[in-house]
């Protein structure tokens, strides 16, 4: 088994997830599974191969140019005037489950 | 009127000739929704008073004898992870619930500018994962050609919307097969353009290498129209190309004869239905009547797509998703202490159990030690993918196969086993890989009355020529169906 209990608890705390006790014994069961079938790409020698992170990666890059420059295709002109207005305060915070009419608010951040 | 097989020109014309009016088109859907919504579940939220305002607005038109937009007075509806100004968008999920959203879609945004109206917003998986629509937050969506099975997913609700005259048409998003599927498995046509031709602005994003937004439609000219509509440059959204958008609905009147079409073994082997098999190679044969000359090729890491799939797919989820923390938007967990356990308690209580799943899995492969053996190597194993669509659109056109090994299963049947889940997929996640279009259009049914869905997958930015192909085909069926 490759993922254990306590994987499950390191990468759910990294997750931002609580999970109850049989939500853990379920996901140990499920991610096992599926690793295990995932496993089938270790077949595969790709030494060679770079990675691709998306197909824009093939199309419009600038491969003479280095860093951020190779996708200058998906840039465009500053403008001044923005493409769209920042949300206006009210519309900002109108979807917020806790506010003060200024600001978001939340549970207590630091403890003492 | 009757809304049965009620296409896009039908819809314009009917306003345009002043035989009916939007309003009362639209009414006459919304009547049709309330009817027979219950039993199948597509909609998860109507805009009545938004639909009835656009069509006012195109009646005024149509009244003052003035020139009706491409979409003028036709019902649409939209997948609910495509956000709609003033009108909840849920994404199938808990956590955003009592969303409200700002702004509106880029795509959404088009079809209202070309006169569409917006019915209302379309059941789906949890943002969008799924294969089957039971991931649902809400309720799962009966297929409307048997309802004890799956719509599938995740734009189940489209696909059932459009296969049931509960819209003319209807927008979805696909990710590793989520218009063509449920498209399949419903009867409609499902269309995937290729990455980059369509605007993902006020799309919720699930994968965002892998999202795309594409149409489900009764015929593949609808397709066409749609596609036309929504495609283009779009300074919302930097991965949107700057590739010119052709008139696809000009180009389905190109002859397909003298076409080269493929044909991967690849894509016909284990696991493969037996009625789904002899449907597909019937369309084959039907196509090199046609006058295409069927050529046999070969895509030899199509084995690996659903692993390499189910690692960047669920990667880059885990990362999209972070943004679900009670803070700005959405669903918070009541009563907790401090920031920490609101951040836990809000994400614990809003997503589902396959949500969790994915972020985990996603999390897993993206973290210290992992990251190399798991996402690296997928990442590789991508390129070889896309590498063999590549070597084989030398030689081709374009290539056919099933949409889904399988017709829609039942309700119920693959719920507690992801992995069979995920292989539902095993024919349409190549093309979200590799970034190319893809279409299915109906082939057949099997002899329990179940849809057949035929591929067709073409190189990037060649949306034209699999809606050429898919166009013809469709039209054979047609005459055959008129003969017979």
């Amino acid at each position: 088994m490759k993922v254990t209990e306590k994987d499950v608890t390191y990468v759910a705390d990294l997750a931002n997830l609580e999970l109850t006790l049989a939500e853990r014994e379920r996901m140990i069961r499920d991610l096992n599974s599926i690793l295990d079938y995932i496993d089938s790409l270790s077949e595969l020698d790709t030494t060679n191969v770079p990675p691709m992170a998306q197909i824009s990666d093939r199309f419009g890059v600038d491969e003479s140019r280095q860093g951020s420059a190779r996708f200058a295709y998906a840039s465009r002109e500053d403008v001044h005037e923005g493409l769209r207005k920042s949300l206006p305060h009210d519309v900002a915070l109108a979807n917020a489950p806790d506010s003060d009419g200024t600001f978001f608010e939340v549970p207590k951040v630091i403890e003492r | 009127m009757n809304l049965k097989s009620l296409t896009i020109h039908d819809a314009r014309s009917a306003v345009l000739q002043r035989k009916s009016t939007a309003t009362s088109l639209a009414e006459a859907f919304y009547t049709k929704i309330q009817s027979d919504d219950l039993k199948i579940g597509a909609y998860l939220t109507l805009c009545k008073e938004r639909a009835l305002a656009k069509a006012e607005e195109i009646d005024e038109l149509a009244e003052k004898g003035q020139r009706l937009p491409l979409l003028g007075g036709v019902p649409v509806a939209i997948k609910d992870v495509m956000v709609t100004k003033g009108v909840r968008t849920t994404a199938g999920s808990k956590i955003l619930g009592n969303y409200t959203p700002p702004d509106d879609c880029t795509a959404v945004a088009r079809l209202e500018a070309a006169g569409a109206i917006v019915l209302g917003k379309l059941n789906c998986d949890e943002f969008a994962m799924g294969s089957s629509n039971e991931n649902s937050a809400w309720k799962p969506v009966h297929n409307p050609r048997d309802l004890s099975r799956v719509p599938g997913g995740s734009s189940g609700g489209a696909a059932a919307a459009v296969a049931a005259d509960m819209a003319v048409a209807a927008l979805g998003s696909d990710t590793g097969g989520s218009v063509r599927q449920p498209a399949s498995f419903c009867g409609v046509v499902g269309l995937m353009p290729t990455y980059g031709r369509v605007s993902r602005y006020g799309l919720i994003a699930f994968a965002s290498s892998l999202d795309h937004i594409g149409p489900l439609t009764k015929t593949v000219r609808d397709a066409a129209i749609l596609l036309g509509v929504i495609a283009g440059r779009d300074p919302m959204d930097s991965t949107c190309a700057e590739v010119p958008v052709p008139d696809y609905v000009a180009e389905l009147e190109k002859p397909i004869k003298g076409l080269k079409i493929g044909v991967a073994k690849e894509y016909f082997g284990e696991g493969l239905d037996n009625e789904v098999r002899k449907s597909v190679e019937a369309a084959i044969q039907k196509l090199a009547e046609l006058g295409c000359e069927i050529v046999e090729v070969s895509l030899p890491h199509t084995k690996y797509a659903i692993p390499t799939y189910y690692i960047i797919a669920t990667a880059e989820a885990s990362a999209n998703l972070a943004r679900f923390d009670g803070v700005r938007y959405g669903f918070r967990a009541p009563e907790a202490r401090t920031l920490s356990a609101m951040y836990r308690g809000t994400r614990d209580l809003g997503f589902g159990a396959e949500v969790k799943r994915r972020i985990m899995l996603g999390t897993y492969a993206l973290s210290a030690g992992y990251y190399d053996a798991y996402y690296l190597k997928a990442q590789r194993v991508r390129t070889l993918l896309t590498r063999d669509f590549e070597e084989v659109f030398k030689r081709v056109h374009a290539i056919v196969t099933p949409t889904s090994p399988t017709p829609a299963f039942k309700l119920g049947e693959k719920v507690d086993d992801p992995l069979a889940m995920y292989l539902a997929d095993i024919y349409t996640v190549t093309a979200d890989l590799a970034g190319i279009p893809g279409i299915s259009v109906p082939c057949g049914q099997t002899r329990e009355n179940l849809p057949i869905g035929l591929q067709i997958l073409g190189k990037h930015f060649d949306e034209a020529t699999i809606l050429r192909v898919a166009h013809v085909y469709e039209m054979s069926r047609v005459e055959e169906s008129l003969k017979s």
